[in-house]
């Protein structure tokens, strides 16, 4: 079963003088995280989707949901997110584990709900190539220059730019392996690992890519509302 | 639902915008994955229309023909992934007389707003056609150029009296190979004659009774009707050919499209009282019959394979430019985006 996880756990600290966590903030129409949701809702592929969310925001969640998706809010089921975003996955592999069964096929793609311009393409081949290898990230060729500095005042080094992307989401797991992975780390290791890949990839673990999009920006900054809600009103003067 | 749209914003220049899709209006979503590029859309690519034109319709989301997936559908008419062909040509009234392709309010996708170059397409449920797995997508894929000869035909049999031992078909392009072929499907025991001006092209039109250059025709060809495929510049020597090689009381049927207005021998129309039409466009009646052709005369396909002429798969704006520019530099044929946005 392949079951969409849309990680809502965020409470916005880079947003700027915001009362709402930034993925309940309008662009367009809509909420971000319903724009989200709907991408999602529309695939046939998933069993269920797990929206995973601040304990405070848990409620309105789910009036959001039934407000904006009528009858297809049913697909949607509302969690309390974790302390951390790996934290927040297992919420949701624990809920699939005790509603459905965790079997080794079992596919979870997980996907920030304030990334809400993924397109269809992003998905299938997260579930296509998810299914094949087992964990797959979306990421898109790096067009600035990297560079690493391990004080914070000097460079390190500066990797070959050719070799280097940048991630986004979705990411994508056998949901069994994942849950077994991360419970074999230590405290201090999980403090560190925030990434899901990282996960796989420090346990020697392979994961593949999928060509994300430029556009499929994350929702940060305030600056970031305004290129969001600027691509939506072009089109608006059509 | 955020749908990403891929639009034309200058010649040469696509450009990704979002529109919101309502998943509430009761409209069938449709997921495009095999598009076929069409002289319309080109003459937009290369910035070839009037300069006030192209200033009134663009930014613009290109092709009018094509086919997808069906991934939502309100009415539960398809399921998930049933293929369907999906039709440009959206009236906004209905007419108990004139057909919906005539309708002045009728909208036109690619020419009054967004073609099929989106992420998804979101359309009215009668907007789309169902085609069955069987055929082949790629050549399903222009169903629409081939609808607008279904229907310039079927407009032939309701207009044209009933003497039809013998029908000339003026142009050796897409538009006059894909008439010359349905028309002998549905006519089988008319003579077929094609006059064009490339001797390779008029080669390919083995299932006619004979082909003609249009600079050697023989003084006694007769023909009861006509089809006009050509347009452009050269529809005049055409129109005029067929005016001068058909029978009294023929029809003479125009489906070249030309930029400029076209002079013609209107003394001879006179005295052979002759009737010249116009088609244009088609309607779902159009689309519904092409299928049903498909698969009475599976012998079709294979013909229209020929016209096939590149394959390109498109995931990113450069190769959107790539497979327009690969349509400029082809002879013949239609070029098919294999759609994966």
């Amino acid at each position: 079963m392949v079951f969409g996880v849309i990680l809502a756990g965020g409470i916005g600290s880079r947003m700027g003088n915001v009362e709402k966590p930034k993925q309940y903030l309008k662009v367009g129409d809509k909420p971000i995280i319903i724009h989200t949701i709907e991408k999602f809702i529309v695939h046939d592929a998933f069993a269920k989707l797990i929206v995973l969310c601040p304990k405070p925001w848990v409620e309105n969640t789910k009036k959001l949901v039934d407000k904006y998706l009528g009858e297809m809010a049913s697909q949607v089921v509302v969690l309390e997110g974790g302390s951390s975003r790996n934290e927040t996955i297992m919420n949701s592999i624990r809920y699939i584990e005790s509603e459905y069964g965790l079997d080794d096929d079992t596919l979870i793609v997980t996907h920030d709900s304030v990334r809400p311009f993924l397109t269809y393409r992003i998905i299938e081949e997260n579930i296509k190539y998810g299914i094949k290898y087992g964990a797959v990230d979306t990421v898109i060729p790096a067009t600035d220059t990297i560079v690493e500095s391990q004080g914070g005042d000097v460079i390190s080094s500066v990797p070959d730019r050719s070799k280097m992307y940048q991630g986004q989401t979705p990411q994508t797991f056998k949901a069994k392996k994942l849950k077994d992975l991360y419970e074999s780390l230590t405290d201090d290791e999980k403090e560190i690992l925030t990434d899901a890949s990282k996960i796989f990839v420090i346990k020697g673990e392979k994961v593949y890519l999928v060509q994300g999009e430029v556009f499929n920006i994350k929702i940060t900054y305030p600056y970031d509302l305004r290129v969001a809600e600027s691509l939506i009103q072009d089109q608006k003067k059509k | 639902m955020l749908n990403t749209v891929y639009r034309l914003v200058a010649p040469r220049r696509f450009e990704v915008e979002f529109n919101d899709i309502d998943l509430h209006a009761g409209q069938i979503v449709v997921r495009p994955t095999h598009l076929s590029i069409c002289h319309a859309d080109q003459r937009y690519y290369q910035g070839v229309r009037p300069a006030e034109v192209l200033k009134e319709k663009l930014p613009m989301a290109l092709i009018h023909e094509g086919l997808g997936e069906v991934l939502y559908d309100p009415t539960g008419t398809y399921q998930c992934g049933d293929t369907v062909i999906m039709i440009p040509n959206t009236p906004c009234e209905k007419d108990e007389v004139i057909a919906e392709n005539y309708l002045r309010s009728s909208k036109f996708r690619a020419s009054g707003f967004d073609g099929f170059m989106q992420e998804h397409v979101a359309l009215d449920i009668d907007r789309v056609v169902p085609v069955d797995d069987s055929i082949d997508k790629v050549i399903a894929a222009f169903t629409e150029l081939v609808s607008v000869s279904v229907h310039a035909i079927r407009r032939f049999d309701s207009i044209a009296h009933k003497r039809r031992k013998a029908v000339g078909i003026w142009g050796d392009g897409n538009l006059g190979y894909i008439t010359a072929i349905f028309f002998k499907a549905m006519f089988p025991n008319t003579k077929l004659y094609i006059l064009g001006v490339d001797q390779e092209k008029l080669s390919g039109f083995s299932f006619a009774d004979d082909t003609f250059s249009v600079s050697d025709i023989p003084d006694d060809l007769y023909i009861d009707h006509a089809f006009e495929c050509v347009g452009g510049a050269a529809s005049q020597q055409a129109i005029n050919q067929i005016i001068d090689h058909i029978q009294p009381e023929g029809t003479i049927s125009i489906l070249g499209v030309s930029e400029y207005p076209v002079p013609i021998n209107t003394r001879m129309v006179l005295e052979k009282g002759l009737r010249i039409f116009g088609s244009s466009r088609s309607g779902r009646e159009d689309f519904l019959k092409t299928v049903e052709l498909y698969k009475e005369h599976p012998e079709i396909i294979g013909y229209l394979r020929n016209i096939v002429g590149a394959q390109v798969e498109v995931r990113s704006i450069e190769d959107m430019n790539k497979a327009f520019e690969t349509d400029i530099h082809k002879s013949m044929g239609k070029t098919i985006m294999l759609w994966n946005k």
